[in-house]
């Protein structure tokens, strides 16, 4: 058997993705000893992270000193609607302040509140302000940090060995398209490199996904050309599971004019400092959409909102800053109702809401982007809005303390990873998501290669033939008519979009899928045109199986879940089901297909449970599932 | 709305290449990068990019258009008019790989040169105490994108291969200036950045600045005030006596 494949390298821990989970993942293999490299589909420091603009969720107490872990937990259970993997969300929640803190050792630069501490804001459905942030640009900030970090780390295997790659080498512009395994173990990984085309083996034990998400499958996005789910769909190829993918995070504010930005990501922050979401009636809508379960927190009278900004003891918060899922379904009905802005949007001012100056030194990059995409100025006048696919909180199953799939070896650290943010994520919960379990996956992975002891699995040639196999073959014959590759992904986007969007109804569902199965037959005709270097219709016509297999994940779990939460919103079946409420539906590949089942939410501990009142408790889970609680508490 | 628009793009790589002319739809508000994309899509599959955000915010799309170095995401094309003919290009100061993609690495082994972050020395992570005012200065060039348009009009290197072995670049150069000013960064940094990193080439005619997509005030934030940090330190015969005192002691 002959393979092309002219370079191989070997590591302790190969991470896959160059975002914030993982680089963090990165340093923490390189810290414990491991020869670690890390794959970046971009330019290293390019990442997705480098979009995030609001703000790290982490309970430091800075400006609230009521704040703790416990609050930050509870926010973060109920943002999920309980359907959180509770031991991540506890995790993430006591681990975040130290992982913010451990950046300023690396020499990020917060805004800091006047006694010198790192500053924090509001943000929407956390009971205090807790986000680190750095005007309307944190990633870059936190990209950045770690980017020099990893600088850093090799600087100092530079002073001793004399070579900066020693223990941590980054290899940028290169996509893995292959997991290689040996009886089941992670043995290595299979890529090109973008800009020659040439194909790459990395041998490893251990491998950390940290791909990000799934967004480039939706037409209207704020993700970039990388969110094709290659993580999700690797582990799945490999015999991983993935859950929650009918959970897709649309964020209420992207922009949605002119065309070429629409999807373009306007940040919560916006309505965190003050910003109000009105309709072409000019009424502050969201007032009208409070749901039941959080009638105690929101205010009930645009007074009373505007009053918590200055005096959050006494006044309860605007309803702007509900949950994302809250808020994008409430601007949906709005513009579905005749009430929207002239581009099918919302207005969102905050223009007479606060003084210029004030604005262009909280949202600076804000006020740069709709001045410069827009011919808008957003002192002087609103924002035409509209939601976006934004997250996906679905992805790979994981252990929460160790990160580590059902694979052996292999490890999910990030938005590819499932379960912390449960049906629905928490603005400012993602980047301190990425620090938090990009750490423990860099933890776990070490841990799984010293377990090993010196053994390492080995790669096949005939797998790695195979996987070349896979790789060239947009370049050879179709069988019938060839297939562009950009417009088989136009044509994908539109279907999610419109099928399988923020409003789903079974027809559309079923209809999506069966029209997947049509594209799955195109995809095979899908051909490059050109050479091998750095040729971008290669490229994507290899993402689009990935994106293929993932939108089919979306969809089957959205046609399985006859109830809306979250991320999920079935026009047919409103409203939250208990029964749901405790079933996450696992994704698996067998032979080639997709199957699903269904298995419980992992159970909350009763001193997490503790932190909830009954009749919050009893909202969500089973009228049986509160009988036992309350039989265990009279025990 | 639309119209036929006449684009001039380079294509090639590293041993040959020329100028190909292309007639594309353009819409109301796209950019340059949507018309790229669109020749992708169209006519050119092949057409090797690179991109990110579409945002500004990733530094990723640089490239020279109508000769001017800017990022394709931000460059409106109603900035032209429907008659001329638009001309991109790749950035000229680094090697092309293919097409408007070039070779960047210059930047990257540029970057592992300056001496990172020191932290302080007897402050745990978490007693970091800094004040608004202080950090603002080098927040202004941690906005920073990396999209390399200073480090490839800077005249210094622009068409002077030679001098890129001892000249840092406004990117790196900035970056010194930004831990030089960070309040808790325990390394002192002036020396080094005359001597080593090459901020002595700088003469401050301000085309850095003028091409940052952010609008950082390369020149007179970071450059100039490094300039001065260096004269107060190498050649004010003062510190230079209180430091061979200081040193003998």
């Amino acid at each position: 058997m002959t393979t092309t494949t002219t370079q191989r390298h070997s590591y302790d821990v190969l991470v896959i993705g160059a975002g914030g989970a993982g680089l963090r993942a990165a340093i923490e293999a390189r810290e414990q000893g491991m020869r670690t490299a890390v794959i970046s589909k971009s330019l290293f420091g390019k990442a997705h992270t480098v979009m995030a603009e609001g703000g790290a969720a982490a309970a430091m107490g800075n400006v609230n000193s009521k704040d703790s872990w416990q609050v930050h937990f509870r926010d973060t259970m109920r943002g999920g609607k309980f359907l959180n993997n509770p031991r991540m969300a506890e995790l993430h929640a006591k681990e975040a302040p130290d992982r913010v803190w451990e950046l300023e050792t690396y020499g990020a630069l917060f805004d800091r509140t006047p006694d010198g501490k790192i500053s924090q804001r509001n943000f929407g459905g956390h009971e205090y302000p807790r986000l680190a942030h750095v005007g309307d640009r944190t990633g870059l900030e936190m990209i950045r940090t770690l980017q020099q970090k990893i600088v850093s780390l090799q600087q100092d295997d530079e002073r001793e060995s004399g070579d900066p790659e020693k223990f941590l080498r980054v290899f940028h512009e290169t996509t893995i398209t292959d997991l290689l395994l040996d009886g089941g173990s992670v043995s290595g990984a299979f890529g090109y490199f973008r800009d020659t085309g040439e194909f790459v083996l990395f041998e490893a034990p251990a491998v950390v996904l940290a791909t990000g998400g799934i967004g480039k499958s939706f037409k209207v996005t704020s993700n970039s050309w990388e969110y094709t789910g290659d993580g999700h769909a690797l582990a799945l190829r490999a015999g991983g599971t993935l859950i929650n993918m009918e959970f897709v995070q649309f964020h209420p504010t992207g922009m949605v004019w002119p065309p070429s930005v629409k999807g373009i990501l306007v940040t919560e922050s916006v309505r965190g400092d003050g910003g109000v979401l009105r309709n072409s009636e000019n009424r502050r809508f969201m007032f009208d959409y409070v749901p039941e379960v959080f009638k105690a927190q929101y205010a009930d009278t645009e007074a009373e909102g505007d009053r918590w900004y200055t005096d959050p003891e006494n006044n309860k918060r605007p309803p702007e800053l509900l949950p994302r899922d809250e808020v994008a379904r409430a601007i949906n009905s709005e513009v579905k109702e005749g009430r929207g802005s002239p581009h099918g949007g919302v207005f969102l001012d905050v223009s007479s809401r606060l003084p210029a100056d004030v604005i262009i030194k909280k949202l600076p990059s804000m006020h740069h982007q709709f001045k410069e995409l827009a011919d808008v100025d957003i002192t002087a006048e609103p924002m035409e809005v509209g939601p976006t696919c934004h997250y996906v909180m679905g992805g790979v199953e994981v252990d929460a303390d160790t990160t580590a799939a059902r694979v052996p070896g292999l490890f999910a650290a990030g938005e590819v990873a499932g379960g912390m943010h449960g049906s629905n994520r928490l603005g400012g919960n993602s980047l301190s998501d990425l620090l938090v379990f990009g750490r423990r996956a860099g933890l776990g992975a070490a841990d799984y290669v010293r377990s090993l002891g010196g053994r390492r699995p080995a790669v096949a040639e005939a797998d790695l033939a195979a996987a070349e196999r896979t790789a060239l073959a947009p370049f050879g014959e179709p069988e019938g008519e060839p297939e562009n590759p950009y417009a088989l992904h136009a044509e994908l986007q539109q279907t999610m979009n419109d099928l399988v969007g923020i409003i789903r109804r079974e027809a559309e569902v079923r209809e999506a899928l069966a029209t997947l199965d049509r594209y799955d037959a195109r995809a095979r005709r899908v051909r490059a045109t050109g050479g091998r270097a750095f040729n971008p219709g290669w490229h994507l016509a290899l993402d689009l199986r990935n994106m293929l297999l993932v939108s089919r994940c979306v969809a089957m779990a959205a046609l399985e879940r006859t109830e809306s939460r979250g991320g999920h919103t079935r026009e047919d079946h409103p409203g939250m089901d208990p029964y749901w409420r405790g079933i996450n539906i696992v994704l698996a590949v067998q032979d080639g297909q997709v199957t699903q089942h269904r298995q419980p939410v992992p159970a909350m501990r009763p001193d997490l449970l503790a932190l909830f009142d009954r009749t919050e408790l009893g909202r969500y889970v089973t009228t049986a599932e509160l009988a036992a609680l309350n039989g265990e508490e009279s025990r | 709305m639309s119209y036929q628009a006449r684009f001039r793009i380079w294509r090639g790589d590293a041993d040959s290449g020329g100028m190909a002319d292309f007639e594309v739809e353009v819409n109301e508000g796209e950019v340059v990068l949507d018309i790229i994309h669109r020749l992708q899509a169209t006519q050119a599959s092949d057409l090797a990019v690179r991109w990110n955000c579409k945002a500004g915010k990733c530094g990723s799309c640089s490239a020279e258009v109508n000769g001017m170095p800017r990022l394709m995401c931000m460059t409106r094309m109603n900035t032209f008019t429907e008659q001329e003919t638009i001309i991109v290009t790749p950035l000229r100061g680094f090697p092309v790989i293919r097409d408007l993609v070039t070779d960047v690495s210059f930047n990257y082994a540029k970057a592992r040169e300056i001496p990172s972050f020191a932290p302080p020395k007897d402050v745990p992570a978490g007693e970091y105490r800094m004040q608004q005012t202080d950090v603002e200065r080098s927040q202004e060039f941690r906005k920073c994108i990396e999209c390399y348009l200073c480090q490839n009009t800077c005249h210094v290197v622009r068409d002077h291969e030679e001098n890129k072995k001892a000249f840092a670049g406004p990117r790196y150069l900035m970056r010194i200036a930004e831990l030089d000013m960070h309040p808790l960064d325990a390394r002192d940094r002036k020396r080094d950045a005359q001597t080593s990193h090459g901020l002595g080439f700088c003469n401050i005619t301000k085309c850095c600045t003028e091409v940052c997509p952010e609008h950082i005030k390369i020149t007179d934030n970071a450059l100039i005030p490094m300039k001065e940090r260096v004269v107060d330190r190498v050649y004010d015969p003062l510190v230079w006596l209180g430091s061979k005192i200081r040193r003998r002691a």
